[in-house]
């Protein structure tokens, strides 16, 4: 292997001392193993499993400490980030980082995420946003999009009765503060060949979650937002929800580099 | 400050009893009877004076308060948030977690009035969601209730020492009168414990050893060993940690219970009795939980027959006197709602009564 992409994908693949050896309970095709997987680089990469906490919220990602092995503290759903405040606060030297859902930072705790992305605290968020609560078995989230059928939406999403899906990102980079917003389109993507996918999110998220990392050391607030998928909830094969993705939630949701105070080298 | 005489509200007294305790973080929100709390962190943070004191924030609510404390405590940092009644109740989903993780933390609730909103008055009305742990999954707190300001100042020290040696959320429970009133007191010269937590905080994993804190276990089996851990706990807890006083309780045919601002009005009515040679006594549970059980017994042993249970609700403590009673003695209750306070000739007409 020679070049970025091979150095990443030596860095990203194979078993490595920041993840446990337990199977991940994440449904095939889902978003969530990848980013464990791409978190579980940085650290390494960076040298931090030492120095890391994880502050594991409610929703797929509850069982996150079963993966990553690291120090690991429970937050009630929605409130990860002032979790992690009370952690970096008293001990300013660790790497304090969480893997929140849509439900949980743009709905039950949209406050917790909001007043920590305005002080500005140096944690990490890193938000999978699948336009679905996965967890609970499908129901609406705020960032469905109109017209989507869940199982407290059943016939679509209305405007009228639940307002437009919730932009997390927009919000968060609205305040001064926040030194890092992206939001990165995840899934792997089918191409023409059927031998080949597009693993392109895969290797911006690589990228992104590094930085993240680095922008807390820095003394920054960093959020990542992960545009995924859930096919099982979504009642779609894997394959149709990369499509559904690509097509409804991405134009919806565009990936791109909202803010970047400490510039990446190679963005 | 220390070694020298103060005139302090107990609210202040709190504050600088929790530094003097060597208090790390302070979260919180402002809420009326409690805010000279915050206020008089919020001055002293940065200023050098406590060194220890490294972390003060005003979050954006009750809810994110409870949540950072629990953070803090997490790496084992002494943290306290304070609060009063309409924000305790937002607070019970944090200290739920922090029971269910085994975090040391301490709550103070400065009791106020009446359900919803209420009034600024002091009440006793948050009895049983102190002492029955007021979230949901069933816990026990250790409540602690000062009387005094003297106590409001000593009590933060006493409930990092038990929140620390059990791991257990500590709730200090105070009312509104305590809160404000001012007395004299002297900060004792001490050098604040610290707490061994390399055990079980979160501060990093070390080659294999990592903390995990959590509070879910999904397996049955693991939640059953889990709580039945937790309950262990809670019962060695309630053998070994009664705490409460008692004044002319030896030979007294009446015995007033109360705790808080009641017990100094209880003290009063003992005094005037006294002087008219009734024997009435007081016995003021210092431990709300566990109930000072032992205490009832010990006054059952010398044949007590009479107990006068005084409190600013409509009748919660006299439960537990009640079952600790368990039918062997008469006990009456007097009560005082919407932030009014009983006189103490009606607690002396009360125990007079008892006597017959």
């Amino acid at each position: 292997m020679s070049g970025t992409a091979g150095a990443l994908y030596e860095t990203t693949l194979g078993p490595l001392p920041t993840l446990t050896s337990k199977p991940t309970h994440y449904c095939a095709g889902c978003e969530h193993g990848t980013l464990t997987h791409l978190i579980a680089s940085a650290l390494e990469a960076l040298g931090a499993r030492e120095r890391a906490v994880l502050v594991n919220s409610v929703g797929c990602s509850v069982l996150a400490p079963d993966y990553l092995n690291v120090d690991a503290v429970e937050a009630p759903h929605g409130r990860a980030p002032a979790v992690m405040t009370g952690i970096k606060r008293a001990r300013p030297d660790l790497l304090v980082f969480s893997i929140q859902g849509d439900g949980d930072a743009a709905s039950i705790g949209l406050l917790e995420l909001l007043n920590a992305a305005n002080r500005g605290d140096p944690i990490t968020i890193f938000l999978v946003n699948n336009a679905i609560y996965g967890m609970t078995g499908g129901q609406m989230a705020p960032t469905t999009p109109v017209g989507m059928v869940t199982t407290t939406s059943p016939r679509g999403r209305d405007l009228a009765l639940s307002g437009p899906p919730i932009d997390a990102s927009k919000l968060v980079a609205s305040f001064e503060r926040p030194a890092y917003v992206r939001r990165v389109f995840l899934p792997v993507m089918p191409t023409a060949s059927p031998e080949f996918y597009n693993a392109r999110g895969a290797l911006e998220g690589a990228r992104a979650v590094r930085h993240a990392f680095e922008v807390q050391e820095r003394g920054g607030f960093a959020f990542v937002e992960f545009v995924s998928t859930c096919n099982v909830n979504w009642k779609m094969s894997v394959l149709d929800s990369k499509r559904y993705a690509a097509e409804v939630l991405a134009p919806l949701f565009p990936a791109g580099v909202l803010r970047d105070r400490f510039r990446m080298e190679s963005p | 400050m220390s070694a020298e005489r103060e005139f302090l509200k107990g609210n202040e007294a709190l504050a600088y009893g929790a530094l003097h305790a060597g208090l790390n973080a302070f979260y919180g929100y402002p809420i009326t009877p409690s805010s000279e709390i915050p206020e008089t962190l919020a001055a002293e943070f940065g200023q050098g004076n406590f060194p220890e004191f490294r972390s003060f924030l005003q979050a954006a609510s009750e809810v994110e308060a409870i949540n950072m404390v629990n953070g803090s405590a997490a790496t084992g940092a002494k943290t306290m948030t304070a609060t009063s009644g309409p924000g305790f109740s937002l607070k019970q989903e944090g200290i739920s977690y922090a029971a269910g993780m085994e975090l040391p933390i301490l709550v103070v609730n400065v009791n106020r009035s009446g359900p919803g909103l209420g009034n600024l008055g002091p009440e006793q009305s948050d009895y049983f969601q102190a002492t029955r742990g007021g979230g949901h999954g069933g816990y026990r707190p250790i409540v602690l209730a000062p009387d005094s300001v003297p106590e409001m100042a000593a009590f933060p020290s006493l409930g990092f020492s038990l929140a620390f040696r059990y791991r257990t959320p500590v709730i200090l429970l105070a009312d509104a009168f305590l809160g404000q009133l001012k007395e004299d007191l002297t900060f004792p010269e001490v050098s604040s414990s610290s707490f061994d937590t390399s055990s079980w905080a979160a501060t990093g994993a070390r080659g294999e050893r990592r903390h995990v804190l959590a509070s879910m276990h999904l397996e049955l089996s693991d939640q059953n060993a889990a709580s039945h851990a937790l309950h262990a706990k809670y019962d060695q807890i309630a053998r070994h940690e009664q705490r409460f006083d008692e004044v002319e309780s030896d030979d007294a045919r009446v015995v007033i219970v109360a705790y808080g601002i009641c017990a100094r009005l209880a003290r009063r009515a003992v005094r005037s009795l006294r002087a008219k040679s009734a024997p009435v006594g007081l016995f003021r549970p210092i431990t709300l939980a566990p109930f000072p059980h032992d205490g009832i017994e010990r006054l059952l042993d010398r044949g007590v027959q009479n107990f006068l249970v005084v409190e600013l609700n409509a009748g919660q403590m006299v439960e537990d006197v009640r079952l600790a009673v368990n039918g062997r003695a008469r006990v009456n209750s007097l009560g005082q709602l919407g932030g009014l306070i009983p006189g103490t000739d009606e607690l002396v007409r009360a125990a007079e009564a008892m006597l017959g």
